[in-house]
């Protein structure tokens, strides 16, 4: 006797369940278990980081220079030599250029012409990262304003969303413009933006930021949440400025600026 | 049947193309990937084994290196626990090929085989060609 209708959809559906399951069972045969992913003990730990730039302390270009070389030597910023494709983690700019708001023909003497040394500022409220479309840019329980250059498709709305241009985008290939290549670290490719990050990779390891170890004095590197931290300390004691504060983003990074001998 | 001629002779040529690479390779046999192994730090190795079983490596070390990625960049968490209990760095260019510091015969013999590219070496440094462009 011939099946009934009703008969056979019944079977079909049992057997579809059937092949569901032993499909699911394929995928999960060659998995792990018992995996654990941890954060390693003696990393570096803090509920916000933040920067001092004391400018007091740079006096010369080479107080500059070792600052910028140090950093761009182990994260592979390349150099491509011309300013429309200039790649940067950190860089200077004059005084006018760095807080246009702040200037006025009467500052004590020295503070205009001098340069301040420029990076990420690691904003507790990125504009950056609301902006990304991937999620490449992200922040971190930290604070640090991260790029996942995996994810990064180069549509550089991060870029314009930056008021301080602390990100740059990669025109071309930059590994033939890397000078000496740091073994250790990634490059970039064609394509992606890149930025300061606050050397996260060196937290992790227990050291500071490669810019703070280098800048004799200074940069100084801290927890911006606790009030014993070196970073506070400095700040209670000075006055400080940032970066256009007046738009919100609430920058991580402090500036000392200073008269004349006055520390 | 209008323009049998044209459309017979239209689908032959199609057919000609569309086989083309079966019968350009009929009878050919390529080299069966070989990766190897024998780099001088796994040569020096007591047990000579990665950080999961060379079985699930070889199925799912993409998923792994997924997971890794995600675990170390986003979520700060540097050290992989395995199911075996141990812990390792977790570190594409630093750990991973530390070990397998041949790309050409240990990447490339499978994934050119499978014709697949993938972009890992378009930022991480393979450690051959650090050397090389020193």
């Amino acid at each position: 006797m011939s099946i009934s209708r009703r008969d056979f959809l019944k079977l079909a559906g049992i057997s579809s369940l059937g092949i569901g399951f032993s499909a699911t069972d394929l995928l999960w045969k060659n998995r792990a278990e018992a995996v654990e992913y941890m954060s390693s003990p003696k990393g570096l730990t803090a509920k916000r980081w933040a920067m001092v730039v004391d400018l007091r302390k740079f006096k010369t270009e080479e107080d500059y220079k070792r600052v910028i070389d140090a950093c761009h030597y182990i994260h592979n910023v390349p150099d491509f030599g011309n300013l429309k494709d200039e790649v940067k983690w950190i860089w200077t700019d004059t005084f006018e250029h760095v807080f246009p708001f702040q200037k006025n023909e009467y500052l004590p003497e020295g503070v205009q012409e001098k340069k301040a040394v420029l990076f990420c500022n690691h904003c507790d409220n990125p504009p950056c990262v609301r902006v990304c479309p991937t999620q490449a840019t992200f922040k971190r329980k930290d604070g640090i304003v991260a790029q996942d250059y995996h994810r990064c498709i180069g549509c550089r709305f991060c870029m314009a969303a930056c008021p301080f241009g602390s990100r740059s985008f990669n025109w071309r290939d930059p590994r033939p413009f890397i000078k000496r290549l740091y073994p250790k670290f990634p490059t970039r490719t064609k394509g992606v933006v890149e930025k300061c990050n606050f050397c996260v990779e060196r937290l992790a390891k227990g050291l500071g930021p490669k810019c703070v170890e280098v800048s004799n004095g200074g940069l100084i590197f801290g927890d911006l949440s606790d009030p014993e931290s070196e970073v506070r300390k400095i700040l209670s004691k000075h006055y400080s400025l940032r970066r256009k504060a007046e738009l919100g983003t609430r920058p991580s990074v402090f500036y000392i600026i200073g008269g004349d001998e006055d520390a | 049947m209008y323009d049998a001629g044209k459309i017979l002779l239209g689908l032959i040529i199609f057919l000609a193309f569309a086989t083309f690479p079966f019968y350009t390779n009929m009878g050919k046999a390529v080299a069966k990937p070989d990766p190897k192994l024998d780099t001088p730090v796994i040569q020096q190795m007591k047990v000579k084994q990665c950080v999961e079983s060379k079985e699930f490596m070889r199925a799912e070390h993409m998923q792994l290196l997924n997971h890794w990625r995600d675990a170390a960049l986003r979520r700060g968490e540097r050290l992989y626990k395995g199911s075996d209990g141990r812990i390792t760095e977790i570190s594409f260019q630093n750990q991973c090929l530390r070990c397998h510091s041949n790309k050409k015969k240990f990447c490339d013999e499978c994934h050119s085989y499978a014709a697949v590219k993938p972009y890992c070496w378009d930022c991480h440094i393979a450690p051959k060609e650090a050397k090389n462009e020193h």
